[in-house]
């Protein structure tokens, strides 16, 4: 059985049998004290504070999308116990290969709203995420970043680095070949990659159901002798548990993890999409009710630990991320040669007279003025 | 030396060279490749430097991408090019672009090999010459040696760029031309092509296997009276537009000598440069000498697809008499 290779605390998790990793219940109360991550107040309290950020963060770029003033986003509203986790967790050295819906995780390697909003705005320059040190670029094409992170955790392991990889699809990617290509490649060259899929039910319109038999997602993990974990990922300290064991794991020179993080995705797949097509407002208000910064807020209630006044952070983001936008907003600078430099290190004689055959049609345009 | 030997000795000088580099692929390791093309190397630089992957061409490439942002400079091998369609993801969406979608943060310095090319009576998939399909693609370089010397030359060439390159093999003369040539290292331009031999009549353009076999209708042109200048175009993209304007200038006719589907093709792009550097010298409608737009057929029938020496001198004849 591949969970023995789990540190003790997980072994009891199997997803052959759909165990979920859960510390906390709905309404706040620890249910599996033995699990409780030992984490001081502080801490508690920030994690709070960078899950409400994400969330304003987020409902602050749909409203500008919605303004016309941003093009298609994608909101991570609901999933943002698992980014917190994931962000306290990684460190400097640690890499990022993302998907498209890991903000809270971006925010933590270095990755600034101004820089996401310039991305959203239609600039590349805000993508390249050039200040979070490694950190791979968003990939919107599905599942193919698995790869990446595998390729870099051969890396890591053949230069005998002390860092891991954390990388992240969702649960339509898990249908696509390169999903369990990566996880058999991890495997055979056990690699040190965390890799999650946010489980947020939906991919786009299709339900988890239509895209597996399996009956759960992290069970896959078993084919590839890998170890695998179902979380319940709208549970904070669930989240935090499983990516500090999973790192440690993947750290001491054990392979790869496979972290399901079972949550729900609040808001639209983008921006141009509608949920009310494919999903009944009953069961979004259900999982309203197990919103990961309520659960938290009634955890820190209970233990008194709760200090916070959200309306004044709430304010107080909003201030600075609405100063961010500005300022990504007022960058409208866009060069020719930005979408020439960066094709080649070394740019082909075609591009460079494709380049030269468009400045000449400005200059006749500019003289025809 | 062969041209498998020649690869064999670039791969080799840049492992001794460079600790970054690694060499992978199916059966590239303990078998050294179904054409020992990586014959011995993991003996010499061990299984963490030369290594058999599982069996997933999408995985090997992007496994690639992945160790060449994070330090390694990964050259894979894909077995046979009707292969490397389960990469073409990889290829299309993510080596090419990676360094434009980082601006410039990620180099991806990686070189994907693999054997091309009909004639050896293969099974389906072992036959195709798939160059236009990465040509297309934006972001990457693509390249075929015709010679050992080349071959050599143009791979550490390759292994040396910060750019994804296809480095293409023509199987055919993997083993069919032998060469001195140099086992100190050298390089070679990724960018130029060769006048194999100057000539006044007609240009013909080809590369990688079906260069032999046009210097083989030249002989015929030759007896003929009819004077050819041979290029041998080694780059695919890019494509080297002033050395076949110059000499289409000079002589005024095109023949485009290559083994893919003709639509859409490198044959197609040479017609182009053709009409846009040299429309005022044309003397004939520029050719094209290509595989037809079907299937590369199974041994029986591909003495139909495949392009003798005849079919070349009869279309250099042709385009000469026009």
């Amino acid at each position: 059985m591949i969970q023995k290779d789990l540190p003790e605390v997980l072994r009891d998790f199997n997803p052959l049998e759909d165990k979920v990793l859960r510390v906390i219940d709905n309404d706040g109360h620890v249910v599996n004290k033995k699990m409780m991550p030992s984490l001081d107040d502080e801490t508690i309290i920030d994690a709070y504070k960078k899950m409400l950020y994400e969330r304003v963060a987020d409902e602050m770029a749909i409203s500008y999308q919605r303004q016309g003033r941003m093009y298609t986003y994608t909101p991570n509203l609901g999933q943002e116990a698992i980014h917190i986790a994931a962000g306290l967790n990684i460190r400097e050295q640690d890499w990022l290969v993302p998907a498209f819906r890991e903000m809270g995780v971006l925010l933590a390697k270095g990755v600034t709203m101004k820089e996401m909003f310039l991305f959203y705005l239609g600039n590349e320059h805000g993508g390249s995420f050039k200040n979070a040190n490694n950190t791979l670029p968003i990939a919107i094409s599905i599942g193919t970043q698995f790869h990446h992170a595998t390729g870099i955790g051969y890396s890591i392991k053949q230069q005998k680095k002390n860092e891991a990889v954390y990388t992240f699809i969702g649960d339509g990617g898990t249908s696509e070949g390169d999903f369990s290509e990566s996880l058999n490649f991890a495997g055979v060259w056990q690699v040190p990659v965390i890799f999650t899929i946010q489980n947020n039910q939906y991919a786009i319109s299709v339900p988890v159901e239509s895209q597996t038999k399996s009956i759960n997602l992290a069970v896959k993990s078993v084919a590839f002798g890998i170890p695998g974990i179902k979380v319940d990922g709208n549970d904070f300290f669930a989240m935090y548990l499983a990516y500090k064991l999973a790192a440690e794991h993947a750290l001491s020179g054990k392979g790869p993890v496979l972290i399901e993080a079972f949550t729900y995705r609040l808001g639209a797949h983008t921006t141009s999409d509608d949920p009310s097509k494919y999903r009944k407002k009953e069961e979004e208000e259900e999982w309203a009710l197990v919103d990961p910064l309520l659960r938290l807020e009634k955890y820190m209630r209970s233990n008194n630990i709760w200090n916070l006044d959200v309306e004044a952070l709430r304010e107080e983001y909003k201030k600075e991320i609405d100063a961010q936008f500005v300022d990504a907003e007022k960058n409208k600078a866009y060069p020719i040669d930005d979408i020439f430099n960066y094709m080649y290190s070394d740019m082909p004689q075609e591009l460079l007279r494709q380049k030269a055959e468009y400045e000449q049609f400005l200059s006749w345009k500019e003289n025809k003025k | 030396m062969t041209m498998v030997k020649a690869i064999n000795n670039a791969l080799d000088i840049k492992l001794n060279e460079d600790k970054s580099i690694v060499v992978y692929g199916e059966d590239v390791g303990v078998e050294g490749g179904v054409f020992r093309v990586t014959e011995g190397l993991q003996k010499k630089y061990g299984v963490e430097r030369v290594f058999d992957s599982p069996l997933a061409e999408s995985g090997i490439v992007g496994t690639a991408l992945g160790m060449a942002v994070s330090g390694l400079r990964p050259i894979v091998e894909l077995q046979f090019d009707g292969f490397t369609y389960p990469a073409f993801n990889q290829i299309a969406s993510n080596v090419s672009r990676m360094q434009n979608r980082s601006r410039g943060k990620f180099t991806v310095p990686m070189v994907i090999r693999f054997p091309y090319g009909g004639g050896v009576n293969a099974l389906e998939h072992h036959s195709d010459s798939p160059e236009s399909l990465f040509a297309h693609l934006p972001g990457l370089k693509v390249v075929v040696p015709s010679t050992p010397y080349d071959a050599k030359g143009m791979l550490i060439s390759a292994i040396e760029s910060e750019d994804p390159i296809i480095f293409m093999e023509p199987k055919r003369i993997y083993r069919a031309i032998k060469q001195e040539v140099s086992e100190e290292k050298f390089t070679l331009p990724l960018s130029k092509a060769k006048i194999v031999k100057e000539g006044s009549d007609v240009t013909v353009v080809a590369f990688g296997a079906m260069v032999r076999e046009c210097q083989k209708a030249i002989e015929i042109a030759n007896e003929a009276g009819i004077s050819v200048e041979l290029i041998d175009l080694r780059s695919i993209y890019p494509i080297d537009r002033e050395t076949v304007g110059r000499s289409i200038r000079k002589t005024g006719r095109l023949v485009a000598v290559a083994e893919a589907h003709e639509s859409f093709s490198i044959g197609s792009e040479l017609v182009t440069i053709a009409n846009e550097e040299a429309f005022l010298s044309l003397e004939s409608p520029p050719r094209r000498v290509m595989g037809y737009d079907t299937v590369v057929p199974l041994a029986q029938g591909e003495k139909y697809y495949i392009i003798s020496p005849e079919r070349i001198f009869y279309e250099i004849e042709k385009s000469f008499r026009y």
